[in-house]
Formats: C-alpha cells, sequence, structure tokens
C-alpha cells in the first residue's frame, strides 16, 4: 500500500511538472474549463436557490385552494359554498380569502390587494410589500390613495411596510381591512375571491381534491403541490432558456477544450515514447496523463464552481438574473438561501471532469501502445 | 548473458513496403563484457540493439536472458525486465526538455516507487560520479552535449541495471568528449556491467575498452 501511494506520489509529481512546462496551454485549457463550469453552475445554482425558497415559502401554504370557475374562467365564491365543504372529511380546517389585483396607473404596475387571513390590519390602515414602499416613497403614517375601478378614491395610511425577507412573495403586496377591500372592489357580503382549506394528512389531499370536484362541480381545487410543481416547471423552462442561448458559445468552449485536450503535439508523443523506453509500462504513462487531467478538470471545476457560488450568493447571480428571476415593476430584492444538490453537482461533476480525462487519455493511450523501440529511431 | 536464436525481425509485414531488418541471428552476449556492433547505416544494429534490450520484439526468434526464454513474455513483463536489467543511453540521448538533470536521472525509478530520500541521494552520487554535481539543477536543455550524455549515463544507471545499451553513444560528441566516453565504459565494466553498444565510429570499435565487435552488413552477422 505504501509502495502503491508512493508510485502515485511520483506520478502526481510528474503529471504536475508536465502541466507546468506546458504552462500556456493549461492556463488557457483551465480558464476555458472554468468558465463553462462557472456558467453551468451559476444557472444550475441560481434555479435551485429559486426552487428552494419558492419551497419554503409555499411551506406554510394551505394544502388546497379552492376557486370557483364560471365559463373557464375564475370566479367569486358565493355563500353556502364554506358550509358544503365543511361536510367533507379530512378537511381539517377553511377559511374564505380575499384578494385581487389593482393596477396602479403611477407605477403602471400591478398591486395585490389582500385581507391578511388573521386580521391586525385597521380600517383605512394598509401594509405594503417592501417594493412598492421603495418605487411609491411609502413608510409608515404616509398617506396613499387608489382610485377603484368604480371610479371612487380612497385614501388610507401606510400603517406599516412588510418585512424584507418576505419580498420575493410580498414586493407587490397591500394588506387591507376586509371592509376596505370589500368596498374598493365592490365585494358583496359573504362572497370570497377563493377557500383556502387545511388538510390534516398529507396521504389525504389528493382524496379531499376529488371529493370537492365532485361535491362542488363548478369549482377547481389547486393543490399546493401543484402550485410548487408549476414553480419548478417555470424555473426549470427558464434554465432551459439560459441554457439554449448560451449553449451555443458553450459547444464552441467545450469543442476549444476538446481539441486542446485531445490533440498531442509531437513532443509530447516523443516524451511518452522515452518514458516507455526507460521503463515505463503503458499503465503508468496512462495513469500519470490521467492525473494530469483529472487534476487540471477539477481545478478548473472547483474554481469555476466557487466563482458560481459567489457570482449566485454574494454578487445576487447579476449575469443571469434577469432572465431567471423574471422581470416585473416591482421588482423584488431577496438575498437567496444557498442550496447544492448532490445529484446537480454530481451531474455537473461527471459532464466536465469525465469528457475531460477521457480527452486527455484517448490519444495518450494511442501513443503509449506503440513500441518503445519507436524512440530509438526518432 | 543473453542469447539469440534465429532472430528475424521484419517492418511493414505483408505490405508492399515490407522490409527485413534481421536475418537470422545467432548471437550470444557475455556478461561483464563491452559488446560493440558496427556496421554500414541500415546493417540492423539498432534494431538488433532493440531486440537485445526488450525494446521489441523479434518477428521469429528465440531470445534468452540468463538462460530464461523472454521471446513470449507479454509487454507487462518485458518492461519489468527491461527496468530493472537494461538502462538505455540513446543517440539523441532523449532526456526530457523542461526537468532538470536530478529529475530525468530520477525518472525511471518513478514506476517503481522507491522512498524518495533515498532514490535522490542515488541520482546525486551518480550525478556526482559523472562530474555533473554542480549541475544537477539545471535544465537539461541548458547542458552541452557532453553534459546532456553523462546525465543520460546516469539515467541509464538509476536502477542499478546489469546491461547497459548504448546506441551511437558517440555519434554527437567530439574527440575528447568521445574519449571521456570510453573512460565511463572501461568504468562500467570494471563493476561488472555488462555494456552492448552500436557505433560505427572507429575510436570506439578500435578502443581497448571494447571486448567483442560484432560486425553486421543486410541483417546479417558477418563475423562474431
Amino acid at each position: 500500500m505504501t509502495r502503491w501511494i508512493a508510485r502515485q506520489r511520483y506520478l502526481i509529481d510528474y503529471a504536475l511538472a508536465s502541466a507546468a512546462r506546458r504552462r500556456t496551454r493549461n492556463i488557457g485549457l483551465l480558464l476555458v474549463y472554468a468558465l463553462l463550469v462557472f456558467v453551468l453552475a451559476s444557472v444550475m445554482l441560481f434555479s435551485l436557490a429559486l426552487r428552494h425558497e419558492a419551497t419554503a415559502v409555499l411551506r406554510h401554504s394551505p394544502e388546497v385552494i379552492l376557486q370557483r370557475m364560471v365559463a373557464g374562467r375564475h370566479d367569486l365564491i358565493p355563500p353556502g359554498y364554506a358550509e358544503r365543504i365543511g361536510r367533507i372529511r379530512g378537511v381539517q380546517k377553511q377559511a374564505g380569502r380575499l384578494w385581487g389585483y389593482y393596477y396602479d396607473p403611477v407605477m403602471k404596475a400591478n398591486f395585490t390587494f389582500m385581507v391578511p387571513p388573521d386580521g391586525g390590519i385597521e380600517r383605512r390602515s394598509i401594509a405594503v410589500g417592501p417594493a412598492l414602499a421603495r418605487e411609491r416613497g411609502l413608510d409608515e403614517n404616509t398617506g396613499i390613495s387608489f382610485r377603484a375601478y368604480s371610479g371612487k378614491l380612497f385614501a388610507f395610511t401606510v400603517g406599516a411596510v412588510l418585512p424584507q425577507d418576505s419580498e420575493l412573495v410580498s414586493a407587490d403586496l397591500v394588506l387591507m381591512h376586509e371592509d376596505d377591500f370589500r368596498a374598493f372592489f365592490e365585494y358583496p357580503a359573504g362572497h370570497w375571491t377563493d377557500i383556502a382549506l387545511s388538510v390534516a394528512n398529507p396521504q389525504e389531499v389528493r382524496n379531499v381534491a376529488a371529493k370537492l370536484a365532485a361535491a362542488l362541480p363548478d369549482s377547481r381545487p389547486i393543490l399546493r403541490e401543484e402550485v410548487l410543481r408549476t414553480y419548478a416547471s417555470i424555473f426549470d423552462w427558464r434554465e432551459g432558456i439560459v441554457l439554449t442561448v448560451l449553449s451555443g458559445a458553450l459547444l464552441a468552449f467545450a469543442i476549444l477544450a476538446w481539441e486542446k485536450a485531445s490533440g498531442l503535439s509531437a513532443d509530447e508523443k516523443r516524451e511518452i515514447g522515452i518514458l516507455k523506453a526507460i521503463g515505463w509500462e503503458t499503465s503508468d504513462v496512462l495513469k500519470m496523463k490521467a492525473w494530469e487531467g483529472t487534476l487540471l478538470s477539477l481545478s478548473a471545476f472547483l474554481a469555476g464552481y466557487v466563482a458560481a457560488w459567489l457570482h449566485v450568493f454574494h454578487f445576487d447571480a447579476g449575469l443571469f438574473a434577469p432572465v431567471l428571476k423574471g422581470w416585473a415593476v416591482l421588482y423584488p430584492r431577496f438575498d437567496l438561501t444557498p442550496a447544492v444538490d448532490g445529484l446537480t453537482l454530481a451531474t455537473l461533476f461527471f459532464f466536465t471532469v469525465f469528457p475531460y480525462t477521457a480527452a486527455v487519455l484517448v490519444p495518450v493511450w494511442r501513443a503509449a501502445i506503440t513500441d518503445p523501440d519507436a524512440v530509438m529511431r526518432a | 548473458m543473453i542469447e539469440l536464436r534465429a532472430i528475424t525481425k521484419a517492418f511493414n509485414q505483408g505490405q508492399h513496403n515490407e522490409f527485413w531488418a534481421l536475418d537470422g541471428i545467432d548471437l550470444t552476449v557475455e556478461a561483464r563484457r563491452v559488446t560493440a556492433l558496427t556496421g554500414p547505416s541500415g546493417s540492423g544494429k539498432t534494431t538488433l540493439l532493440t531486440v537485445l534490450g526488450c525494446l521489441a520484439r523479434p518477428t521469429s526468434g528465440r531470445v534468452s536472458l540468463k538462460g530464461e526464454d523472454i521471446s513470449g513474455l507479454p509487454e507487462r513483463f518485458l518492461t519489468e525486465i527491461r527496468r530493472r536489467s537494461f538502462g538505455f543511453v540513446f543517440q539523441q540521448f532523449n532526456l526530457i526538455r523542461g526537468l532538470s538533470a536530478l529529475e530525468n536521472v530520477m525518472l525511471p525509478a518513478y514506476p517503481l516507487g522507491p522512498e524518495f530520500g533515498a532514490l535522490r541521494l542515488r541520482a546525486e552520487a551518480l550525478l556526482a560520479r559523472l562530474h555533473l554535481a554542480h549541475r544537477r539543477e539545471a535544465r537539461v536543455e541548458w547542458l552541452s552535449g557532453g553534459e546532456q550524455q553523462r546525465v543520460a549515463i546516469a539515467r541509464a544507471l538509476i536502477n542499478d541495471p546489469e546491461v547497459v545499451i548504448a546506441d551511437e553513444p558517440t555519434a554527437n560528441l567530439d574527440t575528447a568528449l568521445s574519449r571521456q566516453f570510453l573512460a565511463i565504459l572501461e568504468e562500467l565494466s570494471a563493476e561488472g556491467r555488462t555494456v552492448l553498444l552500436t557505433s560505427h565510429d572507429p575510436l570506439v570499435v578500435e578502443s581497448t575498452a571494447v571486448h567483442r565487435v560484432v560486425s553486421m552488413r543486410d541483417g546479417r552477422l558477418v563475423a562474431a
């Protein structure tokens, strides 16, 4: 074992010396590969962190949301629905929700008006999301008025600005009292935008949804897991778009790196011949070159991955954020929580380190199986 | 020590440019002696040297080393034999550019995984013996022809081989350096090593350091 380790140390030592002798070429390769890993890892890390964020945000949302449909479009829930739901087994808690969209001509942006489930907002007072507060220059006790769709003007006082850490979901939010909401949107009493249902047993969620669909055929149950899946699809789709746009450049880089890695110079071929002639086995040459390839691609992988990490989690993914986050007038500012997925990491590792090492080894193997006497005739 | 029986060696066999470099060679190389293969260019000297040094396999015939037939051994075992029993000094020296003289000398021992300190000491001792101690850290491309050859000799001796093989060792040296090489040859022989070399340099062939001269022409031995 000790001898095996000593041999590997000699081979690594030689591989490093060999890499250092072709410094310019190897530094070029290292940079190209690190850039490749950086781009791929940035997109992957950012999308993954967004997915994690969405999952964390939705963790406390209701298991099922029931919406009423009229002519295929979302409509208000009329009185009496809540009572009918109450009889369905498995539903632990239900609450009607009030929310709607308001287009603000001043900012040319949509706000989400909502009544918080636990109340807590006084009449004529509102709590606003941080992005909205920032853009409209609002602070506590500032006055603001909105013209309702009916044409009436409603004046409010900002009671609170929602905390920054909820900005991903609360950027455009305006929370208000139920009476104000109903007056603003002229919602009739007893009507709700939708109904949030709590189901204690996660195994029961689908059954409850099926029972709801049967009991209330004009309604649409939306499951939390479906919302999560939709978010995941959106982020996957955006990730795909970015990668598609970048694929040409990535492919060009990959081909360049492959070409550089797989081409053996006459000098390298001669060197392999000498090593064989002085007593190195084909396997020794291959191991040494494998070490060289692994060390180079591993360094590129680590450098690219660390740079991507810093780019995404310390510099807000400045290069890809606009595409990956989506676009909005009220753009949320938020810090992503670093998240690493083992499978993603392994996939990236496999597709960067493995092809490079293979690209290096194939021509070396071809050169190394030639007879060592070739060096005598050079 | 090394015995060749009915050795032939063909290049590009079966093709239009087929060429028989060796044609029925029978030769016994005695241990602890300096044997020189001589003959005109294309006579098969270098090819014979590669067969003797296990660098190449014969197309037909048998090679025995210390009574053991090694002609049929797989490459791995031949490499092992080559590494332990033979040290090579090539005509172009074939040193690895960019590495120091010391690193070049140590190279053949790397696959054996010896203790680093001991290996380094051994390499330094060999360089000192060949009057190159002061040049041990110099990159080989900065050395003169004579110095490069001495590095190549030190490299050939690092695994303490019984046989040293040298292909046209004086082809790139002037008379003074050639005489220096012959002096080293005598030393190697005196310490009990077998030396095999090719040369058509009269200075070498007629030297007292060489015990036996084998002449070749057209892939055959002229006189043994």
